[in-house]
């Protein structure tokens, strides 16, 4: 579900794993890993941001960013900079 | 003159008397954002802690009283919402000290009610781990029961109290259910926990594990997610119909508080002239006679009629941030103000100023970077607040006829006073990027921001802030506005020629206003302009008060209602360029006490309240003059 939506322009080069930046409306992923500094991924992972769990991004402000994602049953906006470093694993 | 419209967000409960009995008790409100909090504490002391639906509301501790059936006496202390006792921001902070207590005037709490949302149970419970790794005597408070039972989910609180060695209570404190559950345990003894199996708290995931691991045994079933969230989202969040919702909801905002409020403001209106007439005619023909009908009726009067424009401004307000549409319009508005360098997170502070800037500039201690939090202080004033909408009204009813724009949904007035507001927003943003590109250039800090489900407002709390603001109004229209009034109108009234007042020109308050007068010509104004300029330093509508007076002194007002009467007299007294430069003045000056002492608290010092006063008037100044002479 989540390769069709991947444009030439954001499919990461190869080997590279997908981020969260590239979740469109409606799709989910395990969450891998949080390629951030130690302070913020903290806070991240206490708002339900561990890695192992599912992620599924919703809507989002207009332009596209920042984008609300359900995790551990709550809501969270993030912006495309900080989704951009954390690292899923694509399921169905 | 501390306080604003706003004020009991800032205002603290003085410390209750120093001797306490033994038997008086601390007793510290803790949980994470949004949690149902400050809702306990009004409904424990009746008292009334602002409540609204998105996280980050509380921002200061506030001391409560309470009386047991038993005796025994309570403070109980609401407390800013945490997600950790690792602090990141200036509220969290404050959390945290007063669970170590040091912070002065707050005892070490005797016990903890830790309140937890019960439809986000999982999560929630981390925060448990480290309270009770406090070692002080624990309630765990399930909130939101009447949510998580309506959805379909439900916990097991005997399970999950033996599991924790802690009493557990599922509660609903907006419903009132469950209450005396509480009250029952703060009257018994406070149990110290017997230290249960706890997960090394720095170690986030261990923490989720261990509070999977409760629900689990507590038998906790999650609700189901809530439908009417994600609806309304799929229509506030529309990429095309989200901001035109937008849109219209703001139009309508302006062209209510503008039409609308009308047939209020006229009832006000008379009332006032009326009373005001009926108390000159009863009284003798003394002196002070002159001082009630045309200082306090005047002075005071034109003020008061704006309490009902006033009251709808807060109501809507109050609506956005109940319901949870306030964290959405902060996502809308992220991208803006992305580009001038600050974070969404600020626009929360930004919208609350709308109301008054003085909780706003409190608000922004959820914001954790401290250059981001300084550079929404320096730019919240230039958000248009209430004060300011009886002097735009005033003006813009004076120079600008009304003409239906949109048919029924927009006319012009109610257009320039949405013109005015993004006038003040873009003041705002444009010396936010100044800021964020100079002085106060930082790293970025994640935004952040947890989405509330959307809830019904708690109309009982609406309306009784709402009394509380028609209160501080009014108490504010009693001391501030009344005591110019007087002030001016004696002043008026002196020197004593031959036992006769002179004219106003002469007298002391004019001679004052004749001083200024060179340094506001420019700007298209003449002295009378200048007294109210000097008395609005005290706060914005001061000046409609203090018009009133003149105005009433030289007889203008005499039988004509008394803001109509104003009308005609400023349209004497100033050009339509001058009027636009009036309200250009206003909309970028800094001419407010409370914000002054504000900053220089949330700043610690005179410096960044200084910097503020004069860039604000100085771009005042400059801005009203270009208006002056272009228009
Ligand atoms: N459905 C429901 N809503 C509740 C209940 N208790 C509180 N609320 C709502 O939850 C929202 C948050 O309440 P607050 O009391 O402001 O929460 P708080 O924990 O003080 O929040 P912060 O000060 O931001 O930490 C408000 O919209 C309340 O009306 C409840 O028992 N049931
Ligand atoms: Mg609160």
């Amino acid at each position: 579900m989540l390769q069709l939506s991947f444009t030439r322009k954001h499919r990461p080069p190869g080997g590279k794993r997908a981020t969260l930046a590239e979740l469109r409306n409606g799709e989910q992923a395990v969450l891998e890993r949080l390629d951030l500094p130690e302070d913020n991924a903290r806070r991240l992972m206490e708002l339900g941001f561990l890695p192992g769990n599912i992620v599924s991004a919703a809507h989002s402000a207009p332009s596209g960013d920042p984008r609300v994602f359900r995790v551990d049953g709550s809501e969270v906006a993030l912006r495309r900079e900080t989704a951009r470093h954390m690292k899923i694993r694509v399921t169905d | 003159m501390s306080d604003c419209h706003d004020c009991h967000v800032n205002s603290v409960i003085a410390p209750p008397p120093r001797v306490r009995s033994l038997a008086r008790k601390t007793v510290a409100l803790v949980g994470p954002p949004n949690s149902g909090k400050s809702t306990l504490f009004n409904v424990l002391t009746g008292l009334r802690q602002k409540v609204a639906n998105f996280p980050g509301v509380t921002v200061e501790h506030r001391t409560g009283f309470l009386r047991l059936d038993n005796g025994r006496e309570i403070d109980l202390v609401d407390l800013p919402g945490v997600y950790s006792l690792d602090p990141r921001s200036e509220d969290e902070r404050i959390t945290r000290d007063a669970l170590s207590g040091s912070i002065e005037g707050i005892p070490r709490p005797d016990a903890v009610l830790l309140i937890l949302d019960s439809t986000n149970l999982g999560r929630h419970l981390m925060l448990a781990a480290s309270v009770l790794g406090l070692g002080i005597p624990t309630m765990v408070i399930l909130n939101m029961a009447d949510d998580l039972h309506k959805r379909g989910g439900s916990v097991d609180t005997q399970q999950l109290a033996s599991q924790l060695d802690a009493p557990v209570v599922l509660i609903s404190a907006a419903k009132r259910q469950g209450i005396e559950t509480i009250r029952n345990y703060l009257e018994g003894q406070f149990a110290v926990p017997r230290p249960v199996e706890l997960p090394i708290l720095q170690d986030v995931p261990r923490c989720r594990q261990w509070s999977a691991k409760l629900g689990l045994r507590a038998k906790y079933r999650p609700p189901a997610p809530p439908i009417w969230t994600r609806r309304l989202d799929r229509v506030f969040l529309h990429p095309v119909a989200g901001p035109l919702v937008f849109l219209a909801v703001v139009i309508l905002v302006f062209q209510t508080i503008f039409s609308g409020a009308r047939p209020l403001m006229d009832g006000v209106e008379s009332l006032v002239s009326i009373s005001g007439t009926w108390i000159a005619n009863q009284l003798p023909d003394v002196w002070w006679r002159d001082l009630l009908k045309e200082g306090v009726w005047g002075g005071v009067g034109s003020v008061l009629v704006f309490l009902p424009q006033i009251l709808l401004l807060f109501l809507f307000i109050g609506l956005l941030e109940d319901s949870g549409y306030l964290a959405r319009a902060a996502l809308i508005a992220d991208r803006t103000m992305a580009r001038v360098g600050l974070q969404g997170k600020s626009f929360i502070p930004l919208l609350s100023a709308y109301a008054c800037a003085v909780p706003a500039i409190m608000a922004t201690r959820t914001i954790e970077n401290k250059r981001d939090r300084i550079a929404t202080i320096l730019i919240a004033p230039f958000m248009t607040c209430s004060a300011r909408l009886p002097v735009y009204t005033l003006i813009i009813a004076a120079f600008l006829p009304d003409h239906p724009i949109l048919g029924r949904f927009l006319g012009t007035q109610a257009a320039a006073m949405l013109g005015l507001y993004l006038l003040g927003f873009l003041a705002a943003v444009l010396t936010a990027r100044l800021l964020k590109s100079s002085i106060l250039k930082s790293d970025r800090t994640p935004f952040v921001l947890e989405m509330p489900p959307y809830r019904w407002p708690t109309w009982r709390f609406l309306a009784l802030r709402l009394l509380d603001r028609a209160h501080v109004f009014l108490r504010r229209a009693g001391t501030v506005i009344l005591g110019v009034a007087i002030a001016l109108w004696i002043m008026a009234h002196l020197p004593l020629k031959e036992g006769k007042a002179p004219p106003i020109e002469e007298s002391v308050a004019g001679t004052l206003g004749r001083v200024v007068e060179p340094a506001i010509r420019p700007l298209g104004f003449n002295w009378k302009i200048g007294i109210g300029l000097l008395t609005s330093l005290a706060a914005r509508e001061v000046i409609v008060g203090t018009l009133g007076t003149i105005y009433g002194i030289e007889g203008d007002a005499v039988d004509g209602e008394a803001s109509k009467g104003l009308q005609k007299a400023l349209q004497r007294d100033l050009t339509p360029a001058g009027g636009l430069a009036l309200l250009v003045f206003f909309a970028f000056a800094m001419q407010c006490m409370s914000t002054i002492a504000v900053v220089r608290r949330e700043t610690g010092g005179w410096k960044w309240p200084a910097v503020q006063f004069a860039y604000m008037t100085g771009l005042a100044y400059v801005s009203a003059f270009a208006a002056f002479h272009l228009f």
